[in-house]
C-alpha cells in the first residue's frame, strides 16, 4: 500500500521560491533489528525520490536505513513555467509511488 | 506511637492524598511539555504523520465491508458531522454489557455485529485508523466524560488503579503524574498525564497507537503486570483518565515523543 501526501501551492509567481512538502507512508524497516527469536528482519525501506517539473529533474534524494519511518522530504524550487511535477519514490521490495502535481504560474 | 500521634499521621495522609490531585485550572496538556519540533509537528495537519492515517481512515469509513455489505457511512453519514465530539466521551456506558466500553470497542462490536464483518483486533491497523479518523472529527472540542450514573463505580475503580502502587519499582499512576509531574525522567520531562490526543502517533513507536497501548507500555516501565487489551481494568482506567482531563481540548491525533 503506497501512500503519499504532497502539498505544494496551486499558483505561483514566474521566478517565485515554492515549497513542496512530501510524506510517504512507509514502514521503514532498518534491516538491523532482529525477532524475539534472533533471527534478522530484512530490510525494507524507501531507497530513493525523485521531483521532475515538466521532465527536469529538479530535487533527487537518497535515502538510508536510520531514517524515520513515514519519511517527510520538504524542498524549495523555483516557479518557472505552468505544468507538471512529477514526484516518484522507490525502495526495497519492489516498492513504488508516483504523484503528480499541477502548478500554474503566473 | 500514641494514639494521638496517629492520628494526627493518618489525618496527614489523608490531606496529603486529597493535595495530590491536579487542580483544574493547573491541567496542562502532554504537547505543553514537547519540544517546538514535536509540536510543530502535531499542528502540521497536512503533512503530519498522522495524515496518513487519517486518509485510510476516511477511505475505510466510506469502504463497504462484511456480509451486509454496509460502510460505517451507509448508517452514520459524513463522519465529519455525525462523529463530532463523540471521542470526546468516550469510555461510555453500554447497557446491552452493562460497562463502560471505550470507542475502539464500540468500533469492534458495530463491525462484527452490525456490519458482520470479520472482527477487528486491538491495536490493528485497520481499527487505529477508523478510531482515528472518529477522533479526528473531535478535534479541539472539550473532553465531557460519560455523566451516566451507571459509570461511576467503574471510573472509582479506575481512580484506584490509577493511585494503586503497583510493580517492581513500586510506582503508582498518581506519583508520576500527578506529584511529579514537570519533573525529569531519564532526561524526559513528566507530563500530567492527560488522555486528550488519543489515538495519538508516538515518534517511538513510528506509527499510531490506542491509549490502551500508552498505558501498556507505561505500566512495563513500571514493571508491573500490564492490563490485557480490552480488559476491565484497562477500560476503567481509561474511563477515569477521561474524567480527570474533563473539559481540556481532543488533540486526536496527537503527537508525542
Amino acid at each position: 500500500m503506497a501512500r503519499v501526501v504532497v502539498t505544494l501551492p496551486a499558483t505561483a509567481r514566474k521566478g517565485e521560491v515554492i515549497e513542496i512538502r512530501t510524506l510517504a507512508g512507509h514502514e521503514m524497516e532498518t534491516g538491523f533489528r532482529r525477532t524475539e527469536l534472533g533471527v534478522a528482519i530484512p530490510r525494507d525501506i524507501i531507497t530513493s525520490f525523485r521531483c521532475t517539473y515538466n521532465g527536469v529533474e529538479v530535487f533527487r534524494a537518497e535515502l538510508h536505513p536510520a531514517l524515520a519511518a513515514n519519511p517527510l522530504i520538504t524542498f524549495h524550487t523555483v516557479a518557472t513555467e505552468s505544468g507538471k511535477l512529477e514526484f516518484r519514490w522507490t525502495g526495497d521490495k519492489g516498492y513504488t509511488a508516483t504523484h503528480v502535481a499541477q502548478i500554474t504560474v503566473v | 506511637m500514641t494514639r494521638l500521634g496517629f492520628l494526627f499521621f493518618a489525618l496527614w495522609l489523608a490531606a496529603a492524598g486529597a493535595r495530590a490531585e491536579i487542580p483544574l485550572a493547573e491541567r496542562r496538556s502532554g504537547s505543553e511539555f514537547m519540544s517546538p519540533a514535536t509540536r510543530a509537528m502535531q499542528d502540521d495537519e497536512v503533512t503530519g504523520p498522522a495524515a496518513l492515517w487519517l486518509l485510510e481512515g476516511e477511505e475505510r469509513w466510506n469502504g463497504k465491508v462484511g456480509a451486509v455489505g454496509k460502510s460505517c457511512a451507509d448508517c452514520h453519514g459524513d463522519a465529519r458531522q455525525s462523529m463530532r465530539g463523540v471521542a470526546a466521551r468516550y469510555p461510555a456506558y453500554d447497557a446491552a454489557r452493562a460497562q463502560p466500553i471505550t470507542l475502539e470497542q464500540r468500533i469492534i462490536e458495530c463491525r462484527s455485529a452490525r456490519q458482520q464483518a470479520p472482527s477487528l483486533a486491538h491495536e490493528s491497523r485497520e481499527l487505529l485508523v477508523l478510531s482515528a479518523w472518529v477522533a479526528r472529527q473531535s478535534k479541539g472540542m472539550p473532553i465531557v466524560p460519560d455523566a451516566d450514573p451507571r459509570s461511576a463505580p467503574f471510573r472509582e475503580a479506575g481512580r484506584a488503579a490509577f493511585e494503586l502502587r503497583q510493580g517492581q519499582l513500586n510506582l503508582s499512576c498518581a506519583l508520576c503524574h500527578d506529584r511529579y509531574w514537570g519533573r525529569s525522567l531519564g532526561g524526559a520531562p513528566i507530563p500530567q498525564g492527560h488522555a486528550t490526543g488519543y489515538p495519538i502517533y508516538r515518534l517511538e513507536w513510528q506509527s499510531l497507537g490506542s491509549l490502551a497501548r500508552r498505558l501498556r507500555s507505561c505500566t512495563t516501565g513500571m514493571r508491573a503486570q500490564p492490563y490485557p487489551a480490552g480488559s476491565r481494568e484497562a477500560v476503567d482506567l481509561e474511563l477515569f483518565l477521561m474524567w480527570r482531563a474533563r473539559g481540556m481540548a481532543m488533540e486526536s491525533p496527537a503527537v508525542r515523543p
